[in-house]
């Protein structure tokens, strides 16, 4: 199907329908229970979901297959979000010609920073990129964030490039030349593919049940689905398969007659694209953009999503987003009520000790939890959790073929 | 004129003089070894025709052209294929991927962005793997995972992965370090099918007599960086200037 | 001439800290081969050292005043520290102005017991592993770090400030006679590279002249040799290890009253110190040093007016662009042993 084995088909579709049904799957909790505040199926968060998404499949295709480890990705979202948002300004407010440019934006940066940066590797690399990255945090916040079109100008650039701390916004005055400057009733126009409103949703009632289909959130599913297939093209290519013996031996690689440097360039151009058309995405679902998305800590954000789905496989990644992001958004969300109302059948004494326990961990103690589950993978299970799933499977498959044996070793006694 | 020739080598680190005016010419479709006592220079000359090491003066020739100042798979595009001491193969990928890996080289030159089409329908160059791993007695292990192979089967698929490129110099660096006898005999048997069916000229450099006198048509002998004789085998047994530098060595 | 020793003496204390952070980086490095993405956090735990000592000495309790009343016309009361019963009312303000000099004490023992304890319950099982998988562990052991300092002491810069005699600042340019007002220079900065320099010296005098460091020399050299030799090494760099994290640990201590201390200033400087480190060569003790230095002055070069005038932005950016044309110009950095990590 689609040029893919039957085993990378039924992974596919096993993603499309994961996607397709989101609104349902994510939406467990009827509205009335208080377990509704965990719902995910709510737009913005299932956007984040595939956004994200995609961002930890380009990184994938650089670090699962070259093995080399990018610190400085976050660059390029950024870049792409600042793409986006230009062309919104300037142009109009389709997304496909702002995604267009995003894409070839980041391409394009991506190629210099490349270029530059795979002259090194291992360690070297990494620092490299992080530098590369941290550079163009600082430029868009300060340099490029200054007025460029004069003190007594109020025109485009009148808070430079990118805007700065507060990020670059749309306004009233954007030129927007292929589409309307304002609305009819006078408001910032919203991005739209040929009309059709990315924040337009419709809502379906079934008993308690309310689930929401955003065209912001379909969009962005279909675009992730396309960049998903495209990966599995990719692994599947010699291409890949080069750029996995690169990560395996790039000595042997050299005198076997092929020069790996173009090989990587070209490996971190499509990851960066990738980056970029994630950037691009976020401009599109939210028409903002700001440096610190560029941040090295946004980086590192894609290396653990990578890392917890399983790096080197085609779902992991998809997976480590998906679990990132929806444990940000469960355990962001508990508070020590809620705790106290999980725990009050225990005694009060013991209720108040676990729950003053396991407090630091939750709301916005967050990221301490992330820290120590990115610790825990790194150390027991570097193959994230594609790898967990396989030893619990072969687990579960030894411990039924114990049982068929003693079953059948049984009548023979 | 032979396919490989070494004019005037030198090569120096620091102090040491690695490779003295070293002068070889290596005759096409011959098996021509280079053997001399530890430290005689021979892995910095191997080095030096691979594009690892720049000779300091001199030129090294392979077919009419010169290789010096080109990148190891510059050199690979040429024709020169090496086997290193210790198997050097792409150990996370499996036996078929390690075979494909040279192939594509071969055909597709040291850079091509092949589109998203699968490996799998690589059906010509799959054939000629399998073809190449047949030859080697390796075509049930086509599957497995080549990291965990044996010493001895990496070796050889280091060979095929080699041999699949057609080269016109095969070199092999000491192919039977660390062998046992019966599988050095089987390499030198791998070593005598390939000379007997295939245009091929090996230049290999080698410990183990046994293996020299079995295979090579012609012999080197490499002492403190310069060449002290070059002769066929019948002549080389028994050469005083061999013998000397031989045990020099012992005492 | 005056603009330029001005720039000078403003890049010493941020090259100091560089320096002293790398020098920690560098030699967690050099002896055990690890890149150690968690070291700035041990530089931020040595500056909130000082921010628990200050708050642990002046820990107080109520006193009534006799004789007067609040405005609710009840007792009033002041808050006299504890500490003041102890050692008296003079002497007990004397060590509470003092307090981040007097965290030193603190710091160090905390330092190298958190520094031994990472290295024998995580490093250690990675010494084997890609630098890869160390730099990914360690970069969560950073974030783990930083967000239970950031539990305990909030999200918030906690204004530390130095002993009231080093508030203010001296004119250094009437001291080596220039014309008076032209160079002023905080009286703290220059404790603190003072205080840089004397801890930089004792490191190198403590590699060079005893039998403890000559061995870690010969390890960072070569790790195996010295194995064999039947030394045991691995517990020399367990102690190592403490050691980089006390030089870490102090380096943050002094750096407390420069910056009021925040949960994420670590994070702030490895990425420099980093930078600092690849400049200087990996594994170059000496190397490090310099680079802390060198990028330090730099950058307070490049925040000159005169200089941004013709090139906003560079000060943000110019250890960066340094770092990038060290790396393709000479991978090995400025002092780097060839072959180190050169590919």
């Amino acid at each position: 199907m689609f040029g893919l084995n039957k085993k990378d088909g039924s992974l596919l579709l096993l993603v499309v329908a994961l996607v397709v049904f989101a609104p349902f799957l994510l939406n467990p909790f009827p509205e009335s229970s208080g377990w509704a505040q965990f719902n995910a199926g709510y737009p913005d968060l299932m956007q984040r979901f595939v956004i994200f998404g995609i961002f930890a499949i380009g990184f994938n295709i650089l670090f699962g297959l070259t093995g080399y480890l990018s610190f400085g990705h976050a660059a390029f979202l950024g870049v792409g979000s600042y793409a986006a948002m230009w062309m919104f300004k300037l142009f109009g407010m389709n997304v496909l010609p702002a995604l267009a440019l995003s894409v070839v934006t980041s391409g394009i940066f991506a190629i210099l920073i490349g270029y530059v940066s795979l002259r090194r590797s291992g360690i070297y690399f990494s620092i490299l990129t992080l530098a590369f990255a941290m550079m163009s945090y600082s430029l868009a916040y300060s340099v490029l964030a200054t007025d460029m079109d004069g003190p007594d100008k109020q025109g485009l650039l009148q808070k430079g490039l990118t805007g700065g701390e507060t990020g670059l916004q749309l306004t009233q005055s954007d030129p927007r030349i292929f589409g309307a400057q304002t609305t009819a009733d006078g408001n910032i126009p919203v991005p739209s593919l040929f009309g059709l409103e990315m924040r337009s949703a419709t809502e379906l009632n079934v008993g308690d049940w309310v689930f929401t289909f955003s065209a912001g959130y379909y969009f962005s599913a279909v675009i992730m689905l396309l960049a998903f297939y495209l990966s599995i093209r990719i692994f599947r290519s010699p291409f890949g398969m080069v750029l996995r013996s690169i990560k395996s031996n790039q000595q042997r690689l050299n005198y076997t007659g092929m020069n790996p440097r173009p090989y990587m360039l070209a490996a971190f151009v499509i990851s960066g694209m990738y980056a970029g058309l994630a950037g691009g995405l976020m401009a599109a679902m939210d028409p903002l953009a700001g440096p610190e998305r560029m941040f090295w800590t946004a980086s590192g954000e894609v290396v653990l999503m990578t890392i917890l789905g399983g790096v080197g496989t085609l779902i992991g990644p998809v997976l480590g987003a998906g679990a990132i992001k929806y444990m940000e958004n469960i355990i962001s969300k508990i508070n020590s009520d809620i705790l106290h109302s999980w725990f009050a059948f225990l005694p009060d004494g013991l209720e108040d000790i676990v729950v003053t326990m396991i407090y630091p961990f939750i709301g916005k103690g967050w990221h301490l939890t992330l820290g120590i589950i990115f610790m825990l993978v790194v150390i027991f299970l570097p193959g994230g959790l594609v790898q967990g799933g396989q030893k619990l499977a072969a687990m579960v498959r030894r411990k039924k073929t114990d049982d068929t044996k003693t079953a059948t070793t049984e009548p023979a006694e | 004129m032979g396919i490989l020739e070494v004019k005037d080598v030198n090569k120096r680190f620091g102090g040491l003089q690695a490779l003295g005016d070293v002068n070889l010419s290596v005759a096409e479709n011959t098996v021509h070894a280079i053997i001399g006592p530890n430290g005689a220079g021979k892995s910095t000359l191997l080095n030096c025709l691979v594009g690892k090491l720049i000779p300091d003066t001199g030129s090294v020739m392979f077919d009419g052209q010169s290789v010096l100042g080109r990148t190891p798979f510059e050199i690979n595009q040429m024709g020169i294929s090496r086997v290193f001491q210790t198997p050097e193969i792409f150990g996370d990928l499996t036996v078929m991927e390690n075979m494909l890996i040279p192939c594509f080289a071969r055909r597709d030159g040291s850079f091509a962005l092949h589109g998203i089409r699968s490996v799998t329908s690589e059906a010509e160059l799959r054939d000629q793997a399998e073809q190449m791993l047949e030859d080697v007695n390796m075509l049930d292990k086509r599957n497995m995972h080549s990291a965990s192979m044996s010493r001895g089967d990496k070796r050889r698929l280091e060979m095929a992965m080699c041999l699949v490129q057609n080269p016109k110099l095969l070199l092999l660096d000491e192919p039977t370090a660390g062998m046992a006898r019966a599988d050095t005999n089987n390499t030198i048997d791998l070593l005598k099918e390939i000379k007997e069916t295939r245009d091929i000229t090996i230049a290999i450099i080698e410990h183990d007599m046994h293996v020299v006198f079995s295979l090579a048509e012609r012999i080197t002998v490499l002492a403190q960086g310069t060449p002290l004789v070059e002769d066929s085998p019948e002549n080389i047994k028994g050469h005083p200037k061999v013998k000397e530098a031989y045990l020099g060595e012992a005492a | 001439m005056d603009a330029i020793i001005l720039q000078i003496l403003n890049g010493l204390d941020k090259g100091s800290a560089y320096a002293l952070i790398a020098l920690g980086l560098t030699l967690i490095f050099g002896t055990l081969g690890v890149v150690n993405f968690a070291h700035g956090a041990l530089f931020m735990i040595g500056a909130f050292c000082a921010v628990t000592l200050s708050r642990l000495i002046s820990v107080s309790h109520k006193v009534e005043i006799p004789g007067e009343v609040d405005f609710l016309g009840n007792q009033a009361t002041r808050d006299v520290p504890y500490i003041y019963s102890i050692f008296g009312e003079t002497a007990g303000a004397t060590i509470i102005d003092w307090a981040v000099p007097l965290s030193i004490l603190l710091a160090i023992p905390v330092m190298i017991l958190i520094g031994v304890i990472m290295e024998r319950g995580l490093i250690k099982h990675f010494y084997k592993r890609p630098h890869a998988d160390q730099i990914l562990v360690t970069f969560g052991l950073a974030i783990v770090l930083q967000e239970i300092i950031k539990y305990f002491y909030g999200a918030n810069p906690i204004p530390t400030p130095a002993p009231e005699a080093f508030i203010g600042s001296f004119d250094f340019g009437a001291l080596i006679g220039f014309d008076p007002g032209t160079i002023i220079y905080p009286y703290w900065r220059l404790v603190y590279f003072a205080f840089a320099a004397v801890i930089i010296g004792a490191v190198f005098a403590f590699l060079q002249f005893t039998t403890f460091g000559m061995v870690v020399r010969a390890g960072m050299a070569d790790r195996e040799t010295v194995g064999l030799l039947g030394i045991n090494i691995d517990k020399r760099f367990t102690i190592m290890f403490g050691l980089a994290a006390a030089v870490a640990g102090l380096a943050g201590v002094m750096y407390a009253p420069i910056t009021s201390p925040n949960y994420h200033m670590g994070m702030d400087f490895l990425v420099l110190s980093f930078v600092v480190v690849v400049v200087g060569g990996m594994g170059s003790l000496p190397g490090a040093v310099l680079a802390g230095f060198l990028l330090g002055i730099l950058e307070s070069f490049a925040s000159m007016r005169e200089v941004l005038d013709i090139l906003p932005g560079l000060n943000q950016i110019i250890i960066y662009l340094v770092a990038i044309v060290i790396l393709l110009t000479r991978p090995r950095g400025l002092m780097g042993r060839k072959g180190v990590m050169e590919d």
